[in-house]
């Protein structure tokens, strides 16, 4: 009894011990030289991608933002938008509102986001792609497809003063193909198009 | 190029590397289970322990050392978390609350890294770094040690040492996962993945708004997540998250890392047996196994059933945009079925049948390829039972590997394969009649029954993913799924090690005429079989009231 209740200290000590030393090993030296190593070779990058526009900070460029009219939940015409977040592009709060396919709440949410977004475009629903009507995993997804950046542009270009077919060519510059060629899928990212969108309203 | 031919290459350059990297890498682990050199790290750290890493242990010692070593651990995790606002870099984090802390301490322990807290406003930079992301080391390695204790059982004869638990477990994060996640850290930097210690960094939008952009050693930590198959995102959205998976390249990068150990495996397991053809029929299971999923799953995703998705015209609800359906559906089917569980698209926003295919990769006991080590040990339990159902058949002792699967290792391997399941059905049956399943819910009806099925399967298996809607952070689910991830952890490798000691203790049997070819595409057909009707009749019942309820509505 009393042996074992030795033993049992024993045993304990040495996990603790051992528990301490891989924690000093993983915990510390490891996550530290990683930093190291990515602050020194890839510091932009490790720091959050942050934009600067008129050496302003204006996000990142990994991060999706909202477009809409300041303190609304109206969209901006005068910008290309996102696709729906279920936290309004919070990035501390992140994840989307995991409804299934066969809810009728996403159901309702995906028909009144066709209504919405074919309305505000002035495009007819069935040109409304995908994309747009569903929230992301993330809820701060920084991309949307190149057909929904598409079907935006006669409305940014009318908001904006700016011909469409400009508009468009900084679309197509814009549009990102998948990875190599075939990982991931075509893209537009959102706020790098608005910050160019921005030149060229400042140009005009 | 178009979706289909760009899904076709992403998996074939998946399947490709994946091959080219098994050999050396299953051979290099097999050389530092086998060598009896120790490096000078390791010394110092053996030293500074106390701990032989010479000296041979029986299962009973072996045993102790996981259990130990991981009590310790989940007490150390618990207090971390209760105490991180008076430690530096709080980030002014509250502590966390005692049941959830459990919860996560047992979470990170087991390898299950299912997570009822939300990373970016829950978790320090010390608790992220110096708590969870070591036991995404030292747990990965627990399962690894636990796998080679299982297979020095087989080829091992007349004695009953299964080599040292210490050193399995030191050498298995010193030479195998920290040189693996320091290279695969800092591919992910360079693509976009942060590493920082900053604070919460607030910016003004060019519409005026504000928006905080959180900080973190996120690289460090996805590097371990997925080499280690534990799958904790350092933020709610997990590999959703930019920050965590940037681009079409790391999302790939990723599936592979969190393959790529457990498919390795069953080449160590070959090289230590003496038969690298051992270890080909055993990864040729979990293989087919695997993809007859990523079929399964891409095609149903595709074909976006559902009225929700057929309105959308696609089945883009919590998917990201730069990885699609194609890439989203490979990602879920590699992540459940490895027991990773961490997610580049939500689950519970999957088809119905989708669902139900992931609920089906867990509660095949995550062997297909399954996490590090657990992967290897599950399936070859699976193994002798289906030598136990072959040996039935032509009325024959059964045997694998020369060793005999008499009465006290068949009672272990049925042990092993009754535990998850009772886990599962009973966690779940619990939680309903309770009335504590419904009121988590975010979904209705059938949807909303899998939310719970999945919550229990995911956490007994120590998979970790969820169907997210699922309301986790309550008392009752935060220690009823602590208890189950706990339990679904530790007392397989009670049985595991058990069926060690007592394989290492015979005396190997001589070839014959009669010996079943474990070796040959026969046993891999027999052992795929065995592994789906067992499952299939143990949880068919629960899958027809959830997802297949769904899915054929």
């Amino acid at each position: 009894m009393n042996n074992s209740f030795v033993n049992f200290g024993r045993m304990t000590w040495a996990a603790s011990r051992m528990l301490l030393v891989l924690t000093v090993v993983t915990g510390i030296v490891y996550p530290l030289l990683v930093t190291g190593i990515g602050q020194t070779a890839f510091r932009h990058k490790a720091n959050g991608s942050i934009v600067e526009v008129d050496g302003k900070e204006a996000g990142s460029s990994l991060i999706g933002q909202s477009w809409n009219i300041k303190g609304t939940d109206k969209p901006d015409p005068k910008w290309f938008q996102p696709r729906p977040s279920n936290s309004d592009y919070d990035p501390l709060a992140t994840g989307s509102n995991q409804l299934s396919a066969s809810n009728p709440k996403l159901v309702k949410l995906v028909r009144d986001a066709k209504e919405r977004v074919a309305e505000f475009n002035g495009v007819p629903q069935s040109e409304v792609p995908k994309d747009a009507v569903t929230g992301s995993a993330s809820a701060i997804d920084p991309d949307i497809s190149p057909k929904y950046a598409d079907i935006q542009v006669g409305r940014v270009a009318k908001a904006n003063g700016l011909p469409a077919a400009q508009v468009r060519k900084l679309v197509k510059d814009h549009t990102d193909g998948r990875v190599i060629g075939f990982m991931g899928e075509p893209r537009v990212n959102v706020l790098e198009l608005n910050i160019a969108l921005k030149g060229l309203v400042a140009k005009r | 190029m178009g979706p289909v031919l760009a899904d076709v290459l992403f998996v074939t350059a998946l399947i490709g590397v994946l091959t080219l990297v098994h050999r050396p890498l299953g051979d290099y682990m097999a050389a530092v289970f086998q060598s009896t050199k120790h490096l000078r790290a390791e010394r110092w750290i053996y030293r500074s322990v106390g701990a032989d890493p010479d000296a041979e242990m029986r299962w009973p010692a072996y045993l102790r050392g996981v259990l130990f070593f991981s009590a310790v651990s989940v007490l150390f995790l618990y207090l971390l978390q209760r105490v991180q606002d008076k430690l530096p870099l709080s980030l002014g984090f509250k502590p966390i609350s005692p049941d959830q802390a459990f919860n996560t301490a047992a979470s990170f322990v087991s390898n299950t890294n299912w997570q009822s807290y939300s990373g970016e406003v829950a978790m320090s930079h010390v608790t992220q770094t110096m708590g969870l992301a070591v036991q995404n080391f030292v747990s990965a390695a627990v399962g690894i040690a636990v796998a080679v204790a299982l297979v020095r059982g087989f080829a091992r004869s007349r004695t009953g040492e299964l080599g040292n638990f210490w050193a399995d477990l030191v050498r298995c994060v010193i030479r195998i996962l920290i040189p693996l996640s320091v290279v695969a850290a800092v591919v992910l930097i360079a693509c976009g993945a942060i590493q920082n210690f900053g604070d919460i960094h607030h910016i003004t939008t060019l519409t005026g708004q504000r928006q905080a952009i959180s900080p973190g050693a996120v690289a460090s930590q996805e590097a371990i997540k997925d080499i280690g198959t534990n799958g904790g995102g350092y933020f709610n959205a997990n590999s959703a998250h930019p920050f965590e998976n940037p681009n079409g390249f790391t999302n790939w990068l990723e599936i592979f890392l969190l393959l790529v150990i457990p498919f390795s495996l069953p080449r160590t397991f070959g090289k230590m047996v003496g038969s690298v053809k051992q270890g080909y029929a055993i990864v040729a299971a979990m293989g087919i196994i695997w993809f007859a999923g990523v079929l399964a799953v891409t095609w149903l995703e595709y074909a976006h059933p559902g009225t929700a998705a057929q309105l959308a015209g696609g089945a883009m609800e919590g998917k990201e945009q730069r990885f699609g359906e194609g890439n989203s559906s490979l990602f879920a089917v590699s992540t459940t079925m490895t027991s990773t569980g961490s997610v580049d698209a939500f689950h519970d926003s999957f088809s119905g049948l989708s669902g139900g295919v992931l609920l089906l990769g867990m509660m095949l006991g995550e062997i297909a390829p399954g996490g590090t080590g657990s992967g290897l040990y599950g399936m070859l339990i699976m193994a002798i039972i289906a030598v136990f159902i072959a040996g039935l058949m032509v009325g024959r002792t059964p045997e694998y590997l020369g060793k005999k699967i008499g009465a006290r290792e068949m009672k272990l391997a049925a042990c092993y394969i009754l535990v998850t399941p009772s886990l599962v059905l009973i966690g779940a049956a619990l939680a309903m009649a309770l009335g504590k399943g419904q009121s988590s819910m975010t979904n209705v009806g059938a949807h909303g029954f899998s939310e719970v099925l999945y919550a229990y399967t995911s956490a007994s298996n120590n998979n970790g993913s969820a169907f997210a809607g699922f309301g986790a952070n309550t008392e009752y689910h935060n220690t009823m799924l602590g208890l189950c991830m706990l339990l679904g952890r530790f007392l397989p490798m009670v049985f595991v090690l058990a069926l060690a000691g007592s394989l290492a203790e015979q005396k190997p049997i001589p070839v014959t005429a009669g010996t079943l070819r474990t070796e040959k595409p026969l046993f891999t057909g027999l052992l795929v079989g065995a592994i789906l009707i067992i499952t299939g009749l143990t949880f068919f019942p629960a899958l027809a009231l959830g997802p297949l309820a769904e899915g054929l509505a």
